[in-house]
């Protein structure tokens, strides 16, 4: 496919936000445009992420990204956290809203009042599947991110669980503690463990697809495929937003 | 704890033994002697009480530091890093005690955090929401004093007042002790607006030490059995 046309000026719009805007976003206009990426690890994500940034380079827009865990702020104490497994179900909720809001404010609204076009490697998507998964209360897990920005359009790229052990171990020959949710208890056997967990997450996200509205991606397919639909969507969403 | 079987449990706490009793007021508004004389009576009356003070879990603390020296935090950042902070000890230690029967001292609770983050900037309905995880305390103390009376506790020997205790980051003035007065000026009416939803006892803080701590303690025995929580003796004999 092309790289999408280059169109200089996409038109300004306000800020939205689930929920109320934080005082700290300021009013000013945001004129780049904000794509999120969602997905398990082995999904392909970053592989997709890459090529979009390439392609939509190619075309002449600017593009930055964000992801989980990447705020200067708090990335160090996040991992020290998780590597001594000191969280609780709330403090890791609550650490990951921290360099969410972080990331937020100091980087992904500079750049979309720049113009960017940020690619989201995880959004709060994720983040809220993960807590609801841990027994969170789903209202007060949608109060936590009501001040995120709303997307321009989310992806969420799904693959069953089998396949996904299977492209985890290819990747990494072992499987990531969290990724299996064993704080969890669900089970002993860590290959079980991950299965039943990333089901659960699986159907989080469907309830929250209904809510939210986003795109379900087959990631089960090659990577062309997988590719050649989210580019037909960016292009899509990039034409209508110029006009 | 139950995971959600489908978007989320929605329990209600269990009922505990134990008491929370969380003092709230001004800098200067002399709580955090009152709490610990009552932490010493209840200890010398051989009770199971546990004490615990804002801002000072370990799991942050180095975002905390982080991000008061770079002044990055937002309001909304400076929120969620406390609220984190509570959070632990609320989760490890204020929780799992209650249900083990301790009385626990609270040096400042969720209505710290209501109050400063309001006064930053922050939603009231949504930082509200985010602490709808911990239980409310069996008794608030608010020592409530007139705004010049605390600051001048904490002014008389013009100490250094760090950017973010002076609420330096709200840019209500460039001088230290004006902004502290500006600051903690808005503050007590966040606590006078909160007092009636929350129920607070108010004591009188601008009395002597010892009238208050006095006053206190009667509260306090009318409002919990001290005998329930006393640890047990000869458990061997």
């Amino acid at each position: 496919m092309p790289a999408p046309m280059h169109k200089p000026s996409l038109p300004g719009r306000m800020i939205r936000t689930f929920g109320r805007p934080l005082a700290e976003m300021g009013t000013s206009r945001l004129i780049g445009r904000l794509f999120v990426i969602e997905g398990a690890d082995g999904s392909g994500r970053s592989t997709n992420i890459k090529a979009l940034s390439e392609w939509l380079e190619a075309g002449g827009y600017a593009v930055r990204h964000m992801g989980l865990r990447r705020s200067p702020l708090l990335a160090q104490d996040i991992e020290h956290a998780k590597q001594s497994r000191l969280l609780t179900r709330t403090t890791m909720a609550l650490l990951y809203a921290t360099d969410f809001y972080d990331q937020l404010v100091h980087e992904i609204i500079p750049a979309l009042r720049a113009g960017y076009i940020v690619l989201a490697d995880r959004y709060i998507y994720t983040l809220m599947a993960r807590d609801i998964v841990r027994g969170a209360e789903s209202e007060w897990t949608r109060n936590l991110y009501s001040s995120a920005l709303v997307p321009d359009a989310v992806f969420y790229l799904r693959v069953d669980p089998e396949e996904l052990v299977l492209r985890n171990f290819e990747k990494n020959a072992t499987l990531d503690y969290w990724e299996s949710g064993m704080d969890l208890g669900l089970s002993r056997d860590m290959f079980e463990s991950f299965l039943i967990y990333q089901g659960l997450l699986q159907r989080a996200f469907g309830r929250m697809q209904r809510r939210y509205g986003f795109t379900i991606v087959n990631a089960n397919r090659d990577f062309t495929k997988i590719q050649r639909e989210l580019r037909a969507h960016l292009t899509a969403s990039l034409g209508t937003a110029a006009k | 704890m139950p995971f959600a079987q489908d978007g989320g449990v929605v329990s209600q706490p269990p009922k505990y033994p134990g008491k929370l009793i969380a003092v709230e007021g001004l800098d200067g508004s002399g709580k955090s002697t009152q709490i610990y004389l009552v932490k010493r009576w209840l200890e010398l009356s051989g009770a199971r009480v546990f004490f615990t003070e804002w801002n000072s879990s370990s799991l942050v603390k180095p975002s905390t530091i982080k991000g008061k020296t770079s002044r990055s935090l937002t309001p909304t950042t400076f929120s969620l890093i406390h609220a984190t902070d509570f959070a632990d000890r609320y989760e490890r230690q204020i929780f799992p005690l209650l249900q083990a029967g301790y009385i626990v001292l609270a040096d400042r609770y969720i209505f710290t955090a209501f109050a400063r983050d309001v006064v930053r900037g922050v939603d009231f309905d949504w930082v509200e929401k985010l602490y709808n995880f911990a239980v409310q305390p069996d008794v608030t103390l608010y020592f409530r004093a007139p705004l010049e009376v605390a600051l001048g506790r904490i002014l008389d020997g013009r100490p250094e007042l760090k950017y973010h205790e002076a609420g330096m980051d709200l840019g209500l003035s460039t001088d230290p002790y004006e902004s502290f007065h500006i600051f903690q000026g808005r503050i007590l009416e966040q606590y006078e607006l909160l007092a009636p939803r929350y129920h607070f006892t108010v004591v009188d803080a601008t009395r002597d030490i010892h009238d208050q701590q006095a006053e206190v303690r009667r509260i306090l025995r009318g409002r919990l059995r001290l005998s329930d929580f006393m640890k047990k003796k000869g458990r061997h004999a």
